[in-house]
């Protein structure tokens, strides 16, 4: 027989108004199983957590339930209460007798005698509540981050900063992500690659971090504080432990005209290249798809040239593993590409613009380059075609967002405010030129934004449309712009010398494999997707895995910074101690009787089964099983209502006490 | 100054240049001036798109809109302007511009003459002499429309302007002409350009 205390709370008069709690506390006493039945005006309260250890104390309690409000409030208060009187914490349940009742109804004889059965149903379960034990899961206290953009470095340094080693992974040559291309960022005007490039080399320098350059995630296996994660190391061939980056290779190779994917395809650069001369590591790497050497056995001057001799053209992608304990993804963006093929039939289209068609019709990275002092123009602003300075330029915004026939409806963010610097920016080159805006609405919501964009118009003399562009036409060496101001209610046309779209953001590309790698969620366009958008907005659904950047929604540098920032102190918070504490509430599978149909593998949203032989203690085969692992099961009981055979239940939550529950009401 | 028949065309995109403190680019938008416009329901551009027609550089349809002869000059919209944009003052070089360049709305005689005639009253006598200008007036309206019940439109309300001190029958005028000769010099830039 089990001795069950139960503690009825009027919470002031939320409940004792419409319960009738003396009532309630005196027929409770009389259910089996029931010790003691008490009601105290708030049991919350320090003096009602002392009525509820006491009791514990003095009857010799092995169950509580304490009728109150809903456990999200207070379950955490009295579990606390109860083991602090040498009860275990999970004998304890709440019969939720506020929000499920005495909220809800008027009638004071029904809302008493409905609080009475839910409290029945709670002594029911206590009374088939075992013991549990909180799971205690090691941790390996390092952190992975993928991407180097300025999201990464942020969250990469931050981390490093704290003491726990950093694995460092990125997919370009170099760090540095989008912003060490910007020439300018908003609304301070400051250098991109000032602010940015420090932070790079303070990566590459750091002691606590590895850097994998021109690397990927191939692999991620284990779970929260236990993964191991395979990265690909691509063929580079340049042995970076050798190479001094002086320079002679790329100055010597002969192959310079390939389009620069720093640049865009704004700038060239050679065969065996460096992205940037800020790179970090400042080690080139050679384009397979271009050396002469590696595609006809040509060349090799570059091999010559090199005394450090680090140039290898045998080299080969390498596969390495690292063991880490939570990993940050920030894999950031990449802009909607307006040219008229596209992978997705719905995403097809802008072919109005006539980008791809007329050269001067750029994108907004583009652009960056073509205003940057370390772009291919050293900073003057020439269009693409023939190198001529544009005297009017068309700035283009919502190019792809908020287009739902595209299917991006979500607004960039970020396009109002780098359009308002681009025209600044335009407007300081060229004094005499001017600049057009053609805007849907213009979102400067952030600190010193509206300002910045009213500047623009006003001291820089850009001149703003309401309205889209309809579409552009070449006529003698001018881009005719066609589009309309709906202020003044009127078509307008303008003959530019360069056209800039400002392209949708959308997530990087193999966003979606690597989701899926790292079993994390992302949305229809591929973001992706937070525990909670308002208070988990860094973690994942996977336990150990955080997001930071524009790889979760369009976001501008101090924001994306943030992000970091936050993912970074949400990893020091895992990796502060050796060992992680997990709630007990987690399916366990009765290994004796499970079937090995393995249907709850399949189920799992969590992937937090896997397959198990059971053995003899001589290590005779016996059969297989399906075996939960604890430090990732998130309790949700989607194996338990799979499993044909009945082998999959909920600890603190059985099928048992359901069924007890069920019946007592009968 | 020029005054040529109403409604002629003179120029299409030559600028108009507003007073100092106004600055057109400033506005927003908001549209705040033309939710107060008493006599907004009259106009054939709302007074924000007359201020967008100018932020355009939009002169012809600005010249030519009706709207422009409508204002009152309440100056509700310049007292009520988040952007501190002078919406009245706008409207007013505008008129002179439209005058300049004979552009004036046809069909607006009244108020042109009225416009013409009031402001060649003050830059006259420094200060509004209000039987001059009522005389002026009907005799120009008279000789333009032939229309002669219009001398006595309006005249049952002078005994209550006199009682109201409104109607001054020996007027006053300004001591210091170089001073009035000043203002209208700087307010009417546009005229002389």
């Amino acid at each position: 027989m089990s001795r069950i205390g139960v503690f009825t709370c009027w919470c002031g008069e939320n409940i004792a108004r419409t319960v009738d709690v003396d009532e309630v506390a005196k027929r409770v006493a009389e259910l089996p199983g029931v010790r003691c039945s008490l009601n105290y005006k708030y049991m919350c309260s320090d003096p009602g957590q002392a009525i509820v250890r006491e009791k514990i104390a003095t009857e010799k309690l092995d169950g509580v339930v304490v009728a109150s409000c809903s456990p999200h409030m207070h379950l955490k208060t009295f579990r606390k209460a109860a083991q602090a009187a040498g009860l275990n914490p999970y004998l304890v349940e709440m019969a939720n007798i506020r929000e499920q009742c005495s909220w809800v109804h008027h009638d004071r004889v029904q809302a008493t005698a409905k609080a009475f059965e839910i409290i029945r149903l709670s002594v029911e379960k206590a009374r088939n509540d075992a013991a549990l034990q909180p799971i205690r899961v090691p941790v390996t206290r390092r952190a992975l981050v993928i991407g180097g953009g300025v999201a990464g470095i942020q969250a990469a340094l931050d981390i490093a900063d704290a003491g726990h080693e950093v694995v460092m992974v990125e997919r370009e040559p170099s760090i540095g992500g989008k912003m060490a291309g910007l020439s300018e960022t908003f609304p301070t005007l400051d250098c991109s690659q000032c602010i940015l490039t420090p932070r790079m080399v303070e990566v590459g320098q750091h002691p606590r971090i590895k850097l994998y350059s021109y690397s990927e995630v191939e692999k991620v296996e284990g779970f929260v504080g236990n993964f191991r994660i395979t990265i690909r190391q691509k063929a580079r061939y340049v042995d970076v432990s050798k190479c001094t980056g002086c320079g002679e290779c790329w100055i010597i190779c002969p192959l310079k005209r390939n389009p620069s994917e720093f640049d865009y395809g704004m700038g060239m650069r050679p065969a065996i290249y460096i992205p940037f001369p800020q790179a970090v590591p400042a080690r080139p790497v050679i384009d397979k798809s271009q050396c002469a050497k590696l595609i006809r056995n040509g060349c090799g001057l570059c091999e010559k040239k090199c005394k450090a001799e680090a140039i290898n053209f045998k080299d080969e992608d390498r596969l390495v593993e690292e063991a880490v304990g939570a990993v940050v993804v920030a894999t950031g963006y990449k802009l909607y590409s307006i040219a008229k093929s596209q992978p997705k039939a719905t995403l097809a289209g802008y072919g109005e613009y006539g980008y791809g068609k007329y050269k001067d019709v750029i994108d907004s990275l583009q652009f960056e380059r073509l205003v940057s002092a370390s772009g291919p123009t050293g900073g003057v602003l020439k269009r693409p075609s023939d190198g001529a300075i544009p005297k009017s330029v068309v700035f283009i915004s919502c190019v792809g967002s908020r287009d739902n026939a595209k299917g991006l409806p979500y607004c960039s963010k970020i396009c109002c405010m780098y359009t308002a610097k681009h025209t600044m920016l335009y407007k300081h080159k060229v004094h005499d030129g001017q600049a057009h805006v053609f805007y849907m609405d213009i979102r400067a919501g952030g600190k010193g934004y509206d300002e910045f964009v009213r500047r623009a118009i006003e001291q820089d003399g850009a001149q703003y449309y309401r309205g889209r562009v309809s579409k552009i036409t070449q006529e003698g060496g001018k881009l005719v712009v066609r589009g309309a101001d709906t202020l003044a209610g009127m078509p307008v046309t303008i003959e530019a010398d360069l056209v800039v779209l400002a392209a949708a953001m959308r997530p990087a590309d193999g966003i979606e494999e690597l989701a899926q790698k790292l079993n994390i969620g992302c949305d229809e366009f591929g973001f992706l997707l937070e525990s909670h958008p308002k208070l988990r907005p860094v973690e994942t659904n996977t336990a150990g895995i955080f997001i930071a950047g524009a790889c979760h929604s369009p976001k501008d540098i101090p924001e994306a910074v943030a992000q970091a920032s936050a993912a970074a102190s949400k990893v020091q918070v895992m990796l502060a101690a050796d060992e992680l504490t997990r709630e007990p509430e987690i399916a366990a599978i009765n290994e004796q009787t499970c079937a090995a149909c393995f249907t709850c593998i399949r189920t799992c949203p969590y992937h937090a089964i896997d397959r198990a032989e059971l053995r003899t203690p001589r290590g005779a085969f016996i059969k297989n099983t399906a075996r939960v692992n604890p430090g990732l099961c998130m309790g949700c009981g989607t194996c338990v209502s799979v499993c044909p055979s009945k082998s999959a239940d909920l600890q603190g939550f059985t099928d048992q006490q359901v069924y007890a529950m069920v019946e007592s009401l009968a | 100054m020029e005054n040529q028949a109403l409604g002629q065309v003179t120029s299409e995109r030559l600028p108009v240049h507003f007073p100092d403190p106004i600055q057109v680019a400033n506005c927003y938008q908001c549209g705040k001036c033309t939710a107060g416009c008493p006599v907004a329901m009259h106009m054939d551009v709302a007074p924000n798109q007359v201020v967008r027609l100018a932020q355009l550089g939009e002169w012809e349809k600005a010249l030519r809109s009706r709207a422009i002869w409508e204002c009152v000059g309440c100056q509700t919209c310049s007292t009520r302007c988040p952007k501190e944009v002078d919406c009245a003052g706008v409207m007013d070089a505008l008129r002179e511009a439209s005058l300049a360049r004979g552009m004036a709305a046809p069909g607006r005689y009244f108020v042109v003459a009225f416009q013409k005639i009031f402001l060649e009253n003050i830059h006259r006598n420094g200060r509004l002499n209000e039987l001059e200008l009522i005389g002026h007036f009907k005799v120009d309206v008279l000789l333009h429309t032939g229309r002669i019940p219009f001398l006595f439109k309006d005249a049952g309300l002078a005994p209550q302007l006199g009682k109201r001190k409104k109607l001054h029958l020996i007027p006053g005028r300004a001591r210091d002409r170089g001073v009035v000769e000043r203002i209208f010099e700087r307010c009417s830039g546009e005229r002389k350009a």
